[in-house]
């Protein structure tokens, strides 16, 4: 069960909207970005509160790649695989991240839930290749080494 | 508020006064790449050195001017182009511009000091190529050579600031067009110039609205396809980024033009800051009364909204993107009905992307004649593409259409990084193809390129050296497309995902000759069946990349060999034995006990038992291990 408090906060969300279907992407966009995920029992609650069946609300978040059931870490490292980044060796650099952090294709996020490390097709930031992006900062010209140097540097930010 | 035309340009001539009473203006370039550079930061140093002078007033983005002496303004500019060399600043005083690349906090100082105080140019910061010294920013070759249309304003000044894009001519076209044209002139006008679709269909833009017009029903709306999903693109970006009233003027003439009260710009997640800074936009323009109910007593009336997207490739298809606006799952439909005829909730729509709207606003102050006296007689006006990969000055350029390969890369792109040799060109994404060293010289337009099994696309641009296996390069795309596939009809979902084994198959050395009919059978399959223009263009990298690197192909596939060392199945681990002393330390870091030998003679790889994991070779201090191909 979720607290009262999470459903207080996705009426308040709710109230930036119309009420009605159009408006599902938007409101998941925003608890997603309060909680880093998307609880399943809000997606619920939204359903009804903006006039749509369950069914159809979980066939709109499931579609897209940006939604999320499962708890994210405290920082979101979206390593870019698009075409430049690729082609400029981004691969090494994200599997630099797994080592360092004990993750792989399978396993996404610590378990201390202070990382996720996910890829992103294309950042467009392609002129400074390899790039990352950990939450909304975008991290240029990356380095196997430069990857472990920042898990070190988060880390100390707690 | 501004209510009518005449207050209007009472506005726009403060704004030209505003703009002309500074002495001295420090650009800071604001794009993404920039600000992953620390854009920001040099921001931040400006701004707080400006107010601790107690010599000059200042003026800030975000307030008004004061009359003292010297008049400074530290400014957040669109992308300058030059991502390569950021953090880019430029310092202009009147006409001349000072161009300084690679700027650190510790700079600024200093730029302060001899370049805003005083007049002095910093030789070290400035670009500096083949002993030649540029200062002005139209000297480097890089930019010279380009002819900037949609990113004209780029990099010239603050993009959040509405005042400073009217000092500039701003919402000329949208005056023009509302006050001096009726909307089938407007439309006319578009439709003459030969203005065709830059999301990379090419559809002629005016053809479009002109079927929109002539609906029956009423209620119509303009809608803009900033969801650009392909990856090595970022121009469309860039001008949501870097002028972004130049876009919602674009859009306003179109839904003026077809009588729209609503326009909708559909902007990828990814992109952060362009929804910011288009917000901010529609945010100033309602304020002043440029947008909404009867604008400027024009007796037209226009509201913007903007959706963000929500990581779905096939969302930047026409038909996903109206339904993902609406609050569905992201997937195309059967054509027809079209979307001028049933767009967005059943609507005719104008749908075009973000680089064809920009390039509306000049197309109306200047002429259909202009810009057909630009580019090619098939594909007028210019082209942004973004220009990446194994290139020596990545960034952001404007050519016109019909300009060669050669002229984009080795004139303007500077050649290709580390003077390696040119291997190919991926143009239009993971819809595209690739353009090799024969086709250097052709001229690039939406027709051309075509007949190279390869599109315009959007324009995106990855230069490939001969260090890229071509192989690798289309498993990589199919990854790319069979992941975003969305999965509505069989031939896209299915017959990408059995495209990608085969080519990893191939890539792990375990592919056969067949697989290349194969491959070809179901490239085939996919272009003339699949439901939507994603799907039949996905197989277009491995049929652009069979033609012409077949031997590559051959070569993975009966020698098994990746002659750019790429495959890592295929690599061959080998000790030279003259470099090898014999220290045993790459026998020890095995991890499948596959080098033996004896002490202080040359040790060997077994080729049999190695997993390629190149523990070895990161290891050896002699550098005594290398990669055969």
């Amino acid at each position: 069960m979720l607290d009262e408090s999470y459903y207080r906060k996705t009426d308040e969300i709710i109230a930036r909207y119309v009420r009605d279907a159009r408006s599902l992407i938007p409101i998941m966009q925003d608890i997603q970005a309060e909680y880093r995920y998307l609880p399943g029992e809000l997606l619920t609650y939204v359903a009804k509160e903006i006039g749509i069946t369950e069914a159809k609300a979980y066939s709109v978040a499931t579609f897209y790649e940006n939604f999320s059931f499962e708890a994210k870490g405290k920082y979101v490292i979206k390593v870019c695989d698009g075409t430049a980044c690729h082609v400029r060796h981004s691969t090494p650099v994200l599997e630099a991240f797994w080592k360092e952090l004990g993750l792989s294709k399978k396993k996404h996020t610590t378990d201390d839930m202070l990382f996720t490390v996910e890829t992103v097709s294309c950042l467009g930031a392609c002129g400074l290749a390899p790039t990352i992006m950990v939450n909304e900062q975008v991290y240029p010209s990356m380095s196997p080494e430069k990857a472990v140097a920042l898990i070190a540097e988060l880390r100390g930010n707690g | 508020m501004i209510n009518n035309r005449e207050d209007f340009s009472k506005v726009r001539q403060q704004a030209v006064q505003d703009l002309n009473s500074y002495d001295c203006r420090i650009l800071v370039c604001s794009g993404t790449g920039c600000i992953a550079t620390g854009s920001n930061k040099i921001y931040d140093v400006f701004k707080g050195l400006v107010e601790d002078c107690p010599n000059i007033s200042l003026v800030f983005s975000e307030c008004g001017g004061h009359d003292e002496e010297k008049i400074v303004g530290v400014k957040k500019t669109g992308c300058q182009g030059f991502c390569e060399l950021g953090p880019l600043v430029r310092i202009q005083k009147g006409e001349k511009v000072v161009q300084y690349v690679k700027v650190q906090r510790e700079d600024c100082e200093d730029i302060f000091q001899r370049s805003v105080l005083g007049d002095e140019v910093i030789d070290r910061l400035l670009y500096h190529k083949n002993d030649h010294h540029y200062t002005a920013p139209d000297e480097i070759p890089f930019i010279a050579k380009q002819t900037r249309i949609v990113l004209e304003n780029c990099g010239k000044f603050d993009s959040e600031s509405l005042d400073e894009y009217l000092a500039a001519g701003g919402f000329k076209a949208l005056e023009k067009a509302m006050f001096e044209m009726t909307p089938d002139q407007v439309i006319d006008e578009v439709d003459a110039s030969g203005l065709r679709g830059r999301g990379g269909g090419g559809f002629p833009a005016g053809r479009k609205w002109k079927q929109v017009a002539r609906q029956k029903e009423k209620v119509r709306y303009v809608v803009c396809n900033g969801d650009e999903g392909d990856p090595g693109a970022f121009m469309d970006g860039s001008v949501m980024e870097g002028d972004p009233f130049k876009l919602i003027e674009g859009m306003m003439i179109a839904a003026y033009a077809v009588s729209a009260q609503h326009g909708y710009i559909y902007v990828r997640a990814e992109y952060p800051m362009s929804v910011a800074r288009l917000r901010g936009a529609i945010g100033q323009l309602e304020e002043r009364g440029l947008l909404g109910e009867n604008i400027l007593g024009s007796g037209f009336s226009f509201h913007m909204h903007i959706n963000r997207g929500a990581g779905a490739f096939v969302c930047g298809e026409g038909s996903a993107l109206t339904a993902s606006i609406e609050g569905n799952r992201g997937m195309p439909r059967v054509k027809p009905p079209r979307t001028v005829e049933k767009g967005l909730w059943e609507k005719p729509t104008v749908l075009n992307n973000v680089e064809t709207y920009a390039n509306v606003p000049k197309i109306i102050l200047q002429g259909a004649d202009w810009f057909r006296s630009i580019g090619t007689a098939g594909s007028p006006g210019c082209k942004t593409f973004s220009l990446t990969g194994a290139i020596e000055n990545t960034g952001l350029i404007e050519v016109p259409m019909g300009s060669t390969l050669r002229q984009i890369i080795f004139d303007i792109g500077g050649g290709l990084k580390n003077g390696a040799e040119f291997k190919a060109v991926q143009i239009g994404g993971p819809s595209g193809g690739c353009l090799t060293e024969k086709h250097l010289d052709e001229p690039l337009d939406f027709d051309s390129v075509k007949k190279f099994d390869a599109i315009v696309g959007s324009g995106g641009m990855v230069v490939m050296d001969k260090n890229t296996c071509m192989v690798e390069v289309a498993r990589f795309f199919m990854s790319f497309t069979q992941r975003e596939s969305c999965g509505k009809c069989i031939p896209c979902r299915e017959g990408t995902k059995r495209m990608l084994e085969i080519l990893e198959r191939i890539v792990n050395g375990q592919g056969e000759l067949e697989d290349l009919d194969k491959l070809e059978e179901l490239a085939n399959m996919i272009q003339t069946m699949a439901l939507c223009g994603l799907g039949k263009s996905a197989p277009l990298p491995v049929i652009s990349t069979l033609k012409t690197f077949r031997d590559e192909y051959i070569e993975h596939i009966v020698d098994k060999k990746c002659r750019a060392k790429v495959c890592t199945a295929l690599r061959k681990y080998v000790i030279d034995p003259d470099k090898c002393k014999g220290c045993s330390k790459c026998a020890k870091n095995c991890p499948v006990n596959a080098i033996s030998g004896k002490v202080k003679s040359p040790y060997t790889i077994d080729p049999n038992t190695c997993i390629k994991c190149g523990a070895c070779m990161d290891n050896c201090a002699f550098g005594a291990i290398h990669i055969e191909a």
